[in-house]
């Protein structure tokens, strides 16, 4: 690991200003961070210390919930208003990791966490995102866990996160400092981005940015989270759903849909989303709205079955939920 | 070197620390306390597995430095005056390992399972609350590999203990 000075910021302001320099960081669980620190993939020369900023409440607000960042992972999937309120929310944090690592991981580090791709984490291969220019060894290498939506020749790697793939489903806000007090709010949808041509960068926020909170709008009625993975507990999604919506006169409205291990980011399924509403649920308006939000997805091999997959985890996951609805009628 | 003040099993310590090292190294390189063990240095594998302020992490993956003021419990830490913690007998008595190597990390990550579900806390498995079953105790056990493949004896040790506190 390379040498890095440390610093534990005493408010926002503080670890804005103490996260300027190009190389500074911030440390929250570091869960992932220190993993990378070790390979040599990260290197700050500062380590800006959030995780004891004043961020560990989850307070309701009015028909909503506000989620401190620094608010661990399991802290989270176990508070009772969102084991009650957001069950989507609390099974996408539990199928994730393991309970030791769910311990220290924070709600603001989760959304920022690297891609698992191997061909990031080995340093002897190309890889964009690692070292932009280089080639990305993934197209064409082994791919079977890598993107099938809104990929690029430059990097094929997914989003690893569970939990914001949930936080995209649930149509979260992300609230940030940036300092002297000035800040933004912006969809947890758009604060990832495609990899284009600059894969190195994963997200929208400016450097020194920092993620002081997640605001939960009121919950929908329905809600699911499923994770296809190779073994049943501590291993990354080979894909995940989030689904929220609600019923109006057994019509689908405020549809809301997320997908996890097929982009770069949570993959907001808005074509699917948009056949859906208003209509009144049938295994084939879900087949409808599955092909039509995999119109354009594309294998790279290794990859190609999560094509099929992805569809099939759309239909069944629509046809559970509403089958509990025709059973609790 | 960073000032950094820890309590650990109990007894309070003063030292000074590269930010670079581990919590795990920490305890091991610098306090000579070796019974938690170095794995896989990645979080994989749980073997460095330690209860700090009651909850368990991996050791390998916390910068020693942003552990100032914390309270850590390590398996030097679980047997008192009395004996073995109940969940190290149980682990002798089941048979719950061979080479011993995952077992620190085993019995801290145990330890604090059950004051996990003592709480009330959720895993993937539970349902409305939680039940004391196997599929409950493996799911919250995942973290911790065993090569020796002691798992069934691991859960057998674990579940008689959370039974008996039940």
């Amino acid at each position: 690991m390379k040498p890095f000075n440390y610093s534990r910021a005493a408010d926002d302001k503080a670890a804005v200003t103490s996260a300027r320099g190009q190389g500074a960081r911030y440390l929250g669980g570091g869960t992932n961070l220190i993993d990378l620190m070790k390979h040599e993939i990260e290197q700050p020369d500062a380590l800006v210390d959030v995780s004891r900023l004043p961020h560990e409440a989850i307070e309701e607000t009015g028909d909503g919930v506000r989620i401190g960042a620094a608010v661990t992972n399991s802290a989270l999937a176990g508070d009772p208003i969102i084991r009650e309120r957001y069950p989507l929310l609390s099974t996408a944090l539990l199928s994730g990791a393991t309970m030791q690592l769910r311990n220290r991981a924070t709600t603001g580090g989760n959304f920022l966490q690297r891609t698992r791709c191997q061909y990031f984490y080995d340093t002897q291969r190309a890889c964009n995102k690692r070292e932009p220019g280089s080639g990305c060894d993934a197209v064409g290498g082994l791919n079977r866990f890598h993107a099938i939506l809104g990929a690029s020749e430059q990097c094929i790697a997914v989003h690893p996160s569970d939990m914001a793939v949930a936080m995209v489903a649930l149509g979260a806000h992300v609230e940030t400092a940036l300092g002297e007090g000035s800040g933004r709010t912006l969809p947890a949808d758009a604060l990832h981005r495609l990899p284009g041509d600059t894969p190195h960068i994963d997200h929208q926020l400016r450097h020194g940015e920092l993620i002081t909170h997640v605001v939960l709008p009121k919950a929908a009625e329905h809600q699911l989270y499923r994770k296809v993975r190779d073994r049943s507990s501590y291993a990354f999604a080979v894909v995940s759903i989030g689904v929220a919506f609600d019923l109006l006169e057994g019509n689908f409205m405020n549809v809301r849909i997320a997908l996890g291990g097929v982009a770069h980011k949570p993959w907001r399924a808005a074509r699917a989303e948009e056949i859906l509403e208003g209509k009144a649920p049938s295994p084939e308006l879900f087949a409808k709205a599955a092909d039509a939000e995999l119109a354009e997805a594309r294998g790279y091999g290794h990859n190609d079955f999560k094509i099929p997959l992805m569809r099939r985890l759309i239909i069944a996951s629509f046809g559970e939920m509403t089958a509990k609805q025709e059973n609790a009628a | 070197m960073y000032p950094l003040q820890l309590t650990i099993n109990g007894k309070a310590h003063e030292t000074n620390v590269d930010p670079r090292v581990s919590l795990l190294d920490l305890l091991r390189e610098n306090l000579g306390l070796t019974g938690s063990k170095k794995g896989c240095d990645h979080g994989q594998c749980g073997a460095c597995t330690v209860i700090v302020n009651g909850r368990r992490i991996n050791s390998c993956l916390s910068l020693a430095v942003s552990h100032d003021g914390d309270e850590v419990t390590t398996i030097e830490g679980m047997a008192s005056d009395d004996g073995l913690s109940p969940l190290q007998a149980a682990f002798v008595r089941h048979d719950a390992f061979q080479c011993g190597y995952c077992t620190p990390g085993q019995i801290c990550s145990a330890t604090a399972l059950l004051e996990e579900l003592e709480r009330g806390e959720p895993s993937v498995v539970t349902k409305e609350r939680v039940e004391l079953a196997d599929e409950e105790i493996r799911e919250r056990m995942s973290g911790n590999l065993c090569r020796c493949g002691a798992y069934n004896n691991i859960i057998d040790a674990i579940l008689e203990v959370a039974e008996a506190r039940a």
